[in-house]
């Protein structure tokens, strides 16, 4: 795992080593420093002269200005080092979602890759920074600090051999108690925000069921469980004070007792009052080092889960890229599945698709129709590769999608996603997601082949209109309408329509399929649909059910060979026979 | 999700910060009080060891030839009443930290369940209005900067203030030259503090914006990360995150590197100033200067060391404080925007005519009963004359010239008048943004309409109760909102009283039932995330469930079976159509196969009604509706 981590250190590895250096001069001056307070202050008592004074001052104030220059040094390059090291991990795991397959993208959520992004990062940040610089400067001032009391103190710390590891211990049995409950509550916790999110988002539903008040009940005991909960890890933590607190009481009393009686009975030769304050001053350097590093471990305990989540996607491996030598052009839009089985994951029991055999020529407009979950989107997304078959092959122009440059052949393919988005900025921003040189007239050409251009005129800033994240503010039909448009300027050589006008009024969507018609008629168009209507023109249409193809032809064939589409074209046409014959006549009228 | 940390006056902090605390003392009258008294008896017994030390040095310098048993006896009295004193002292600070845990997480209780209460009041229009990202992190983010604030900064603070104060008056006792001195070294420290703890500050606020920059640029694309593939935009949004990254990382490390620089600082100033004292000391020893102090003793060596020691107590106290100014700022925005969640006003609820269950008697007069009976009525209490009359529900709702707007001068819905009879079912249908749901959420009162008049069994709903006018109708909405729990939970939703065979009949009736006995657990099967492993389809079969369970007389569907397929929608359809025998149902969809046997169809046009009659009368006027319905056809 931190291997994985220490990939993205980089050009953050000068700082990170230069943190402890800088450090351990300040650790060693920090030691040094009571030291020569001890010199002062017998120096003051014997009632020395005022150059003796001055001289350890001044050596004492030389000290602390490089105590303090390297002080400083170490502050900015531990954040040099950490934030740098934060940033390179952000970009790293960034760049790696970005080169996720849709299975890859499948088994994260996005608020969780989110959080990893974000949050964990910065507790990494954190326990790296503890890391590079207290958690070396703590064992250090504990190692230096207990050797100066010896140099000084000789047998008198010995008091310390005694004190720290009660402190030690102690510490150690209230994290090691604490820790899992910790853990346990944080787990708790998430699934409390989580339950709250979900009420703000369904809040209409709460208030329209005049679920308020349960709601409210719900959360009382949600939270209160918690709290509970958290009270309990947290009294445990809470002893950890009080302890540090008596430690230190120990040493003051054993300090005064003891050292009082060594000065006194060897009349200060052996131990003398400015050893006997720089004496504390070592104790409280100890144990104070001590509670830093609990802390320390604390925080790297809490930081080892967001490490595994980061190295989850740091080490997800992309489950399909483009071959070692790939092609760079698509020859034409047709289609060929050979034997196509597939499902979405290994551990999947049932195929999503299964023996799908099928030619699509080059040009030809296909309609898709089915149940839902009969895999329609599931077979036209592997025309662009968006998933790898299990079994069999796909050919595009000829070739199996396996042999192309991933960019190439999406760009030839362009597909209108069922669950489409718009991104915040202006609507050419939007547009030239499709074709970055696209210039101004072919954006207006597009749109208005998806009858978008209409209603961009309408809006006051035409194509300038700032779009909201996710497209808030532009209405469903809309929406989708930019959302082919921006698939139209690809110019692709095959397009395919995942069920990508079920908001937009029958009338457009029908003008839509007529503009395809005329201006692009060399490009193949795949076109999934609810209603019939949307695909009765093809010139074929595929019946899916159940993941195998149950009939292929023509609209009028399909009404007499299949039954599937025979149920679906009467479900949305016929209520009844007479309403058909009404309906006929309807249609009669109007021709 | 970004903390915003607005720029606040030393007023409006203080403010805050009082009425937190007053908040605080109210849930907790005795262990709050308590928790303060033993953080102050406790940094007073803290400051008082360097009084002994200064008696026990005394007594050594005053031992002479080795002799132990002269000052032994007096010095371990001393050291006796110390131990006494640090005994009291732990007692203390086990109860206080016990105390603080206890009082810190109940708090954070408290305030979330405040917050939580006061959010299922608001109006709908809040949530309409607000990123619910943004109201979530009142929940996350805020509470936990609260959490830092109240269990460890403000403790501190309290301490170390009460420590410094303490010890300022143990010094002047001592000697008053020696103490100014140190003052005028804190003054020092305080100017350094004020300056780079504003600096990192400062930029502790920028990081905080930054990340929130980040975060939402990183939640758009991930959320979009499908069509980013689709278009080939993996590079271009690289650049954009590279951007955003390197933004966040100057600020974070120039936040950081202020922290970080403010310790060592502190520390040796603190050196630098025992220093400044140890030779000031030495100066007035030497040249016998008198000492002015509370106590009136001469400068001795007796005086010194303790002095010394107390400098460094008195700067580490203060070093101490420094630490937590960064989160008390982080920790008084949170209490700020949690306030605000607090405070924001309530739906407004003026009606006063209840729904209540009814007998009706041979006569046809209607009367009350707590009784669970199938019929209901409207309880409409007179102020005029103090009667209450009872108005059998019937679900009658009639418009009348309504007009409504969600923001100013942009109106959406244009003199709308209608009536639905009870049993009828009415149908809308237009473009989107033609003003279908908003007529739904007019009925309902998630909004209300700016002129006109609603009148629901021929009361105007704004006489009757929120709560029992929304009990009075069952809405299934597009966006389907399942709970986490099991299936039947989810139903029951409807009917918190539904017994599990109510609930299985309601799926049967909206048929949900194939799919949910075809599920791992059945009617058991645990619902996450807002059902994420279910199809939106079989979503909105649960919802159509969860509202055939509550049976009320007036139903909405607003594309309630927009995402089932036409042949399962068929068989919803009659399952529907049995439960809306009687009821006066509002169906919106964009499928007119969905509307087409309805009462009366409504054709909606820029918030105005264009046509209306049922579908034949429609078809036969040959108007925007024919033509909608036919649009397919014309262009042949």
């Amino acid at each position: 795992m931190l291997k994985t981590l220490a990939k993205s250190i980089r050009e953050y590895k000068k700082p990170a080593l230069l943190t402890p250096v800088f450090v351990i001069i300040e650790v060693i001056l920090d030691c040094i420093i009571p030291f020569i307070i001890a010199e002062l202050v017998n120096v003051i008592k014997d009632g020395g002269d005022l150059n003796d004074i001055l001289k350890s001052g001044a050596v004492l104030a030389v000290m602390a200005v490089l105590s303090l220059i390297f002080g400083i040094c170490a502050a900015h390059t531990c954040s040099d080092a950490a934030c740098g090291f934060a940033k390179n991990l952000r970009a790293d795991m960034f760049a790696r979602i970005q080169s996720f397959s849709f299975e890859n993208i499948d088994r994260f959520t996005t608020s969780s890759l989110v959080t990893r992004l974000t949050t964990d990062v910065t507790y990494i940040q954190d326990a790296y920074m503890m890391i590079i610089r207290t958690a070396i400067r703590s064992p250090l001032m504990l190692i230096f600090a207990f050797i100066m009391a010896f140099i000084m103190g000789g047998s008198m710390a010995w008091i310390f051999v005694f004190v720290v590891p009660v402190l030690g211990g102690g510490l150690f049995l209230i994290i090691k108690k604490a820790m899992p409950r910790f853990r346990s509550v944080f787990k708790k916790y998430d699934r409390l925000n989580a339950s709250i999110q979900e009420n703000i988002k369904g809040i209409r539903v709460v208030k329209s069921f005049v679920r308020e008040d349960y709601e409210n009940k719900k959360f009382g005991a949600a939270a209160s469980d918690i709290a509970r909960d958290f009270t309990i890890a947290e009294r445990i933590v809470s002893l950890d004070a009080p302890l540090m607190q008596f430690c230190l009481y120990a040493v003051m009393v054993l300090n005064l007792t003891v050292g009082s009686y060594m000065i006194v009975t060897t009349g200060g030769t052996r131990f003398d009052v400015g050893q006997l304050s720089a004496f504390l001053t070592y104790g409280f350097m100890m144990l104070n080092s001590l509670m830093m590093l609990s802390m320390i471990f604390v925080m790297i305990t809490l930081a080892d889960e967001s490490c595994k989540r980061v190295c989850e996607v740091l080490r997800e491996e992309p489950t399909l890229s483009s071959p070692e030598s790939p092609l760079y052009e698509v020859k034409d839009g047709s289609v060929e599945f050979r034997g196509v089985s597939f499902k979405y994951s290994k551990k999947a029991k049932r195929n999503a698709l299964e023996h799908i055999e099928l030619k699509i020529r080059s040009g030809e407009t296909i309609g898709i129709i089915g149940g839902t979950g009969s895999s329609k989107s599931s077979l036209v997304q592997l025309i662009p590769r968006l998933y790898d078959v299990t079994e069999g092959s796909v050919f595009v122009g000829g070739e199996d999608v396996r042999s192309y440059d991933l960019d190439t052949l999406r760009n030839s393919v362009a597909v209108v996603l069922q669950k489409n988005l718009l991104f915040s900025g202006t609507i050419k921003e939007n547009l030239r997601w499709g074709n970055k040189e696209a210039s101004d007239e072919e954006l207006i050409a597009a749109c208005k082949m998806a009858c978008a251009d209409e209603f961009i005129d309408s809006f006051p800033d035409g194509y300038d209109t700032h779009i909201e994240q996710g497209g808030a503010n532009v209405s469903g039909g809309q929406k989708q309408r930019l959302c082919i448009a921006r698939a139209l300027l690809k110019k692709p050589k095959i397009i395919i329509f995942d069920d990508s006008t079920s908001a937009v009024d029958t009338k457009t969507d029908a003008k839509i399929r007529a503009a395809l018609k005329r201006y692009i008629p060399e490009t193949t168009k795949i076109i999934i649909a609810q209603r019939t209507a949307s695909v009765e023109d093809a010139d074929r249409i595929i019946v899916m059910e159940n993941g195998r193809i149950s009939a292929i032809g023509s609209h009028e064939q399909l009404l007499g060979s299949s039954e599937i589409y025979r149920g679906i074209y009467i479900s949305q046409n016929k209520s009844s026979v007479d309403e058909s014959l009404a309906e006929n006549m309807v249609k009669e009228g109007a021709d | 999700m970004a903390v915003n940390v607005p720029r606040e006056t030393k007023a409006k902090r203080s403010g805050l910060l009082i009425r937190l605390l007053k908040l605080v003392f109210s849930f907790f009258p005795v262990m709050a009080p308590v928790a303060v008294f033993l953080i102050v008896f406790n940094s007073i017994i803290r400051s008082i060891p360097s009084l002994f030390m200064q008696n026990i040095i005394q007594l050594i310098e005053e031992s002479s030839n080795q002799d132990w048993s002269s000052v032994g006896g007096k010095i371990l009295g001393m050291v006796g009443v110390l131990v006494i004193l640090y005994i009291l002292s732990l007692a203390a600070d086990v109860v206080f930290y016990q105390l603080m845990a206890i009082i810190t997480q109940n708090t954070l209780k408290k305030l979330r369940q405040k917050m939580f209460e006061n959010m299922q009041r608001l109006p709908i229009k809040y949530f309409d209005t607000n990123d619910h990202g943004d109201i979530m992190s009142h929940y996350t983010n805020d509470i936990d900067a609260l959490r830092q604030m109240i269990s460890q900064s403000l403790p501190q603070i309290l301490m170390s203030a009460t420590c410094v104060l303490v010890l300022f008056f143990i010094m002047i006792y001592f000697s008053v030259p020696l103490t100014a001195v140190v003052v005028l070294g804190v003054v020092l420290m305080t100017v350094f503090i004020r300056k780079i703890g504003g600096g990192s500050s400062k930029y502790f606020v920028r990081q905080q914006r930054s990340l929130g920059r980040l975060e939402g640029f990183a939640e758009e694309i991930m959320n979009g990360q499908k069509v980013v593939k689709v278009f080939c935009h993996e590079e271009e949004s690289i650049k954009d995150f590279d951007r955003l990254n390197g933004r966040l990382f100057n600020d974070s490390n120039r936040a950081n590197k202020y922290a970080n620089t403010l310790g060592p600082l502190l520390y040796n100033i603190g050196n630098i100033l025992y220093v400044i004292i140890a030779i000031v000391g030495g100066i007035f020893l030497i040249s016998g200067m008198p000492n002015l102090s509370l106590k009136g003793a001469a400068f001795s060596i007796s005086i010194v060391v303790p002095f010394l020691n107390m400098t460094k107590q008195f700067t580490g106290n203060i070093n101490q404080v420094s630490h937590q100014i960064n989160a008390v700022i982080m920790g008084l925005a949170g209490t700020k925007r949690i306030f605000e969640l607090m405070d924001q006003p309530h739906e407004v609820d003026d009606g006063y005519v209840r729904l209540v269950n009814s007998v009706e008697a041979a006569d046809g007069s209607v009367t009350e009963t707590s009784e669970r009976t199938s019929s209901w009525a409207w309880k409409h209490p007179h102020s005029a004359d103090g009667s209450v009359t009872y108005t059998p529900l019937k679900g009658d709702v009639r418009m009348f010239d309504v007009d409504f707007e969600y923001e100013e001068g942009k109106p959406v819905l244009k003199g709308i008048s209608l009536y639905a009879k009870p049993g009828q079912k009415v149908a809308f249908v237009g473009a989107t943004g033609a003003g279908k749901t908003t007529i739904t959420n007019l009925i309902n009162r998630f909004y209300d309409i700016a002129d006109g008049k609603i009148r629901y069994d021929g009361i105007n709903i704004n006489k009757i109760k929120k709560d029992d006018l929304r009990r009075s109708l069952g809405i299934v909405l597009q966006d389907t909102n399942l709970f986490t729990g099991t299936v039947m939970d989810n139903i029951r939703y409807g009917r918190l009283d539904a017994t599990d065979e109510e609930c299985m009949a309601a799926a049967r009736l909206s048929g949900a039932d194939d799919f949910i006995q075809r599920l791992p657990d059945g009617y058991s099967t645990m619902l996450l995330e807002n059902g994420s492993n279910l199809s939106q389809g079989q979503r909105q079969l649960i919802s159509i469930a969860r509202v055939a369970v509550a049976d009320p007389p007036v139903m909405i569907l607003d594309e309630a079976t927009s995402s089932i397929d036409t042949r399962t929608e068929a068989i919803v359809q009659r399952g529907m159509d049995a439960l809306m025998v009687g009821r006066t149902v509002f169906v919106i969809a964009h499928r007119l196969s969905t509307v087409k046997n309805s009462d009366v169809i409504i054709v909606l046009d820029h918030g105005q009604i264009i046509e209306r009659g049922s579908h034949q009368e429609l078809i036969d006027a040959r108007g925007q509706y024919y033509q909608l319905y036919t649009g397919a056809f014309e262009l042949e």
